[in-house]
Formats: structure tokens, sequence, C-alpha cells
């Protein structure tokens, strides 16, 4: 069985249509990466594979369940699927540990001890152990990543979101973040992943997913998308961010 | 440079001396402030009358005023201008009353107390400082609350009305911001119709119209009805301020809270009223002082608060004409109280881990 299931989801803001017939089948422990310009609707898409977004036609369905108008059907989803946000969007009056332990307890009902214990293993996963009794904002944007992942993972999910999850870090943190995805998908879970970072696509993923003004232009898997694009629109998008890349290396140089 | 010479020049180079028009600015209002203040120390301190002999009638005051103060009249009412109208010898409950209500706001302060046992403290004392005013139970003698008055009325008053108007108040905030049209209206229509109307308006129907609408017989507490009703419009008020620390709450919190699978409630509680309390703050202390004031108004229903009881001192015949001082005196202990919750309020702001 598909474990997301996306059929020709159609979205407006308004009057733009952000979501043109998007059709996308992912397979269970597949790592999908999504690119492409700003404003293509990449995040909009991952954003409504857990409800944030709402959709005006189409059907999703996720690990099994459909998502409908239905709140609690939507909350059922998000129970299991993990969304890493492009700001971290931690809670910042809780502290590390606070802000992991919190769904486990109050959605899983989980003893405190308990998800104390599997927030701990989750922060020594992300190698940030000794930050767990600080607060958000004392942390470095890297570290906060990585807390934001371990949050997401403490409620084991079977699906994790990421979107953008590294745009907002400064060059220095990058790594880090990208070094604990790899680690994640190295572990098999079912991963979506809207990006820029290119290297960690041609790394990790099973198929590479590129957008344009709210379509899916091209679907390919990693070779073939670097090495022989399809479409003229996707090899324009590679040529402009590859340059891009090579030119700030360059003067980085 | 010798220091003087150094403290000439930061003299000459401050804003207030910075040219001609400012100079003699400040050499005016400087004139002025030091005068003012020399005729109140005069009259204040050095010409004051402290305290007068037992039994003594006012004369001696009478005969300084205009050159001098007369603090003996607070020294000789304190009593009553603290307990009101309470009987004498059991104003060691009035005086317990104030305490647990001080005991309260300092609690209130301690972080460690931060959970629970907070909210049980603030449950447990203001029962309790009633059931001591209230008597008639463990041998002390019921005191109907017509006597109550005084400094322990006030902080009934204002800490009552705040405590219960919170959660009302929370309610009233995130009903306003509901989906459903109906509770929304309602929430809507509640607020900007008390905020619309005085609240001696409200201490009037409450005192005066509520018992016409009430069948025979049933008779409630005229004190319970003015606080009912500083209630109801202290909760309108602290509504419209949680409204603003709500819209203050990133969007990206919800959708964080939502990610993780918390529901409307959990979500609420957790992650969007906390955060919207904290930078509510400032505007909640506002609105605290504001009523901790406003609850003095309570004197037009006949009910003597501190203000109240400082009002019936300066009609006694004997102390006719001395409003000054003990209205200065009540300002002070009204503004020791205020300026200790602002100053409060400022540490909290600039805390980091709230």
């Amino acid at each position: 069985m598909l474990h997301v299931d996306m059929q020709s989801v159609n979205k407006w803001f308004d009057d733009l249509h952000v979501l043109r017939d998007i059709t996308l089948e992912v397979e269970r422990g597949e790592r999908i990466v999504i690119c492409g310009p700003s404003g293509s609707g990449k995040s909009t898409l991952i954003r409504c594979i857990n409800g944030l977004e709402s959709f005006e036609s189409g059907r999703i369905v996720v690990d099994g369940i459909e998502l409908t108008d239905d709140i609690k059907q939507i909350e059922h989803v998000r129970r299991g699927v993990g969304m890493v946000f492009q700001g971290f969007n931690l809670f910042p009056h809780l502290t590390v540990l606070e802000n992991c332990t919190l769904a486990p307890i109050w959605v899983k009902k989980m003893p405190r001890e308990a998800a104390n214990d599997v927030a701990m293993d989750y922060l020594r996963r992300v190698r940030i152990p000794e930050q767990a009794n600080r607060f958000p904002g004392q942390l470095s944007g890297g570290q906060q990543q990585r807390a934001a992942i371990a949050r997401a993972l403490c409620m084991n999910p079977r699906i994790i979101l990421f979107d953008e999850p590294t745009s907002a870090l400064d060059p220095e943190m990058i790594t880090e973040v990208l070094d604990t995805m790899i680690h994640l998908a190295e572990a098999g879970m079912t991963m979506i992943c809207v990006t820029h970072e290119m290297g960690f696509a041609r790394q990790v993923a099973n198929r590479i997913v590129f957008m344009d003004a709210g379509q899916i232009v091209e679907v390919n898997e990693p070779r073939a998308f670097f090495g022989a694009p399809r479409h003229p629109r996707t090899r324009a998008f590679l040529g402009q961010i590859l340059d891009g890349r090579s030119a700030r290396a360059a003067v980085g140089r | 440079m010798t220091a003087l010479a150094r403290l000439a020049t930061l003299f000459r180079r401050a804003p207030m001396f910075r040219d001609r028009s400012n100079a003699i600015a400040t050499a005016l209002l400087g004139i002025a402030i030091a005068y003012a203040g020399f005729r109140f120390v005069e009259w204040g301190i050095v010409n004051a009358i402290w305290s007068l002999p037992q039994e003594a009638g006012s004369q001696a005051c009478r005969a300084t005023r205009g050159q001098g103060a007369c603090w003996a009249v607070i020294a000789e009412r304190f009593r009553f201008i603290v307990c009101g109208a309470y009987p004498f010898d059991q104003q060691w409950r009035p005086a317990c009353a104030c305490l647990l209500f001080l005991v309260l706001y300092v609690a209130s302060t301690i972080r460690t107390l931060w959970n629970w046992r907070l909210l049980a403290l603030w449950i447990a004392l203001p029962a309790a400082a009633v059931t001591l005013l209230r008597g008639g139970l463990f041998g002390i003698s019921y005191v109907p609350s017509e006597f109550w008055g005084g400094l322990p009325l006030t902080f009934l008053l204002s800490t009552v009305g705040f405590a219960a108007a919170f959660p009302f108040a929370v309610a009233l905030a995130l009903g306003r911001r509901a989906e459903l049209p109906a509770v929304k209206g309602v929430c809507i229509a509640y607020i900007e119709l008390v905020r619309g109307i005085p609240l001696v308006t409200f201490l009037f129907m409450a005192s005066v119209m509520f018992p016409l609408f009430v069948p025979q017989g049933v008779t409630i507490d005229k004190l319970l009805r003015a606080q009912i009703a500083i209630v109801l419009v202290i909760a309108a008020y602290v509504a419209e301020v949680l409204r603003g620390g709500l819209q203050a709450v990133p969007k990206a919190q919800y959708e964080a809270a939502a990610s993780i699978g918390l529901s409307y409630w959990p979500s609420t509680m957790l992650i969007v009223l906390p955060q919207a309390l904290r930078v509510s703050i400032p505007a909640l202390v506002n609105t605290f002082i504001a009523f901790f004031k406003d609850t003095s108004l309570v004197i037009a229903i006949g009910l003597f608060d501190l203000l109240g009881a400082a009002k019936a001192v300066i009609v006694d015949a004997k102390w006719v004409g001395f409003g000054v001082e003990v209205y200065l005196f009540t300002a002070l202990v009204y503004f020791v109280f205020c300026y200790g919750v602002s100053q409060y309020s400022r540490t909290l702001e600039i805390s980091k881990t709230l």
C-alpha cells in the first residue's frame, strides 16, 4: 500500500491556483526530495500532507487515512506524521526537553518519565543531549533545528516532512542538520523533504520531484535528474542553482 | 582639572543648559520645584503635629492650620481608616485578613510556587480572609459585611475581582476568536457592552436594580453583588488585553503545535496561552492597577473601602477640615501598592525564562 497517496490535488489561494492537479505516490520507506523555484508550491504541497493547508479538490490518503474536513481525522494523520519547519518553530517558553515530551505526554498519554527517556534518546541521536534543559532562545540555529527534529521524532512518526529545514541557517550549521537528516534516512523512515540542498538530494533521495508554477514538472531518480533532466524548465532551474553554487564557492575561495 | 571644574563642565554640557532658553526654563522650573519642596517640608515635617495627647480635641491642629500638617489625625484614626467600621474589639480579624492578602501577593512573586500551589493559594487565602472577616465559625462572632471596610475591603474587591475575572476573561478572549459565529457574537457583544458602560453604573445596577429582579425573600449580600459587578467588568477589560496577547503569538506556533498532534485545547492551554500571557503582562498589570484603585467607586453604593473609610474620617466633626492629610495618607497607601506591582512586573518583562 502507498504510504502517501495524492491524487489530482488542486488548491487555490483566492484567484491564485497554487497546486495544479498534483499526483504524487510515495512508497513506504521512500525518500522524496521536492525542489523548484520559490513560489512553485513545494511548501504548500507538503503542508497539505499533514493538513496544515486545506485543498479544494482531489484526494490525499496518508498511511491509510484519508484527509477530510474532519479535524479528528486530520489529528489522527498528524500523530503519525512529523514535520520540521524552516523557522524551527520550537516553543520558546519550554525547555528543549519539554518541547520534545509535550506531545508524547499530552497526545500519547505517556508517563512523564518514559517520555523523558524517549526524548533524551532522540536528543542524543541528534547530538544535543547537553542542551535538554535549556530554552530554545539559548541555542544556535543548527541546534534549534536539531531539537526540532528530535521533537518531531519523539512522536515516533512513520512519515517525516521537512519544509526547507536548512534555509534559515548559517552555512556552517547546514552540515550538522543535513548529517542528522542523512542518519534518519538510513533508519528507513518515509521522508518527504523540500530543500535546495542538491548534494543532499543526490545522496539521499530515491526520487526527486521538480515543481514549477504549482505543477509537478518532472519526477526522476537522482542520477537521471541531475545527469539528464527531461524537461527544459528543470534544466533551466538546475543550471541556475548549480551556477549559483559554483559562483559562490568560487567567491569563497 | 579639579573635581569641581569637571562638575561645572558636566553641568554646562547637560541638555537642560544647552542654550539660553533651556537654561532659563531649567532655572525657573528649578526654583519653582525647590520652593514647592521647601514649603512641603515646612508644612509636612517641620511644623507638623504628629500626635496629640489622649482625649485631646483637635484645637492644637486647628491653630497650626495652614502652617503645619496635622498627622495626628492619621495616628488617631488609623485603625478606622485601615479597618473601617469593623467592631473595634474584633479588629485583629481585618488586620489578619490584610496580612493574608499580603502573603498572597508576596507568594505570587516566588517562582518556585508557580504551579498548582499558587493556584491553590489564590483560592485558599482569599477564602480564608473572607471567613475571617465574616466569622460565625470556629467560635468567632459573626460580622455582617456592612461593617467590613478599609484596606481589607480594597484588597478583597480587587484581588477576588481579578482572580475570579481571569478565567472568565480567558474564555471571552478565546471565544472572541472562535469559529462558531454564535460563540463569537456573544463574546463580542458582552465585551463591547460592558466596556461601553461605566463601572459606577454597574455598581448601581448591582445595588439598586438587581434586587428588583429577584423573587421576594431572596436576598444577596450587597458586598457580594458589588463584587460580582466588579468581576464582570474586569473580565471584559482583561479579555481585551488577552486578545492582544493572543494575536501576538505567531501562526507558526499554532502550526508547530498542530504538527505534533496537539488538538485545540492542549495547544491553547500549553502553547498559545502561556506565550500570550507573557506578552500581556504589562497590560495586565496596568489593568490590575487601574481596578485596584477603581474599586474605591464602591463608595457610591455605601461600601467603605480604604478611600471610603478615609472619607468617613473627615466628615467626623472633630476632624473636619483635615482632608488633605487624610487624602495624602490614602494616596500614599494606594501608591505603595501600585508602584510595587508595577516594579515587579518590570522584572517579569525583563526575565527571559518566564
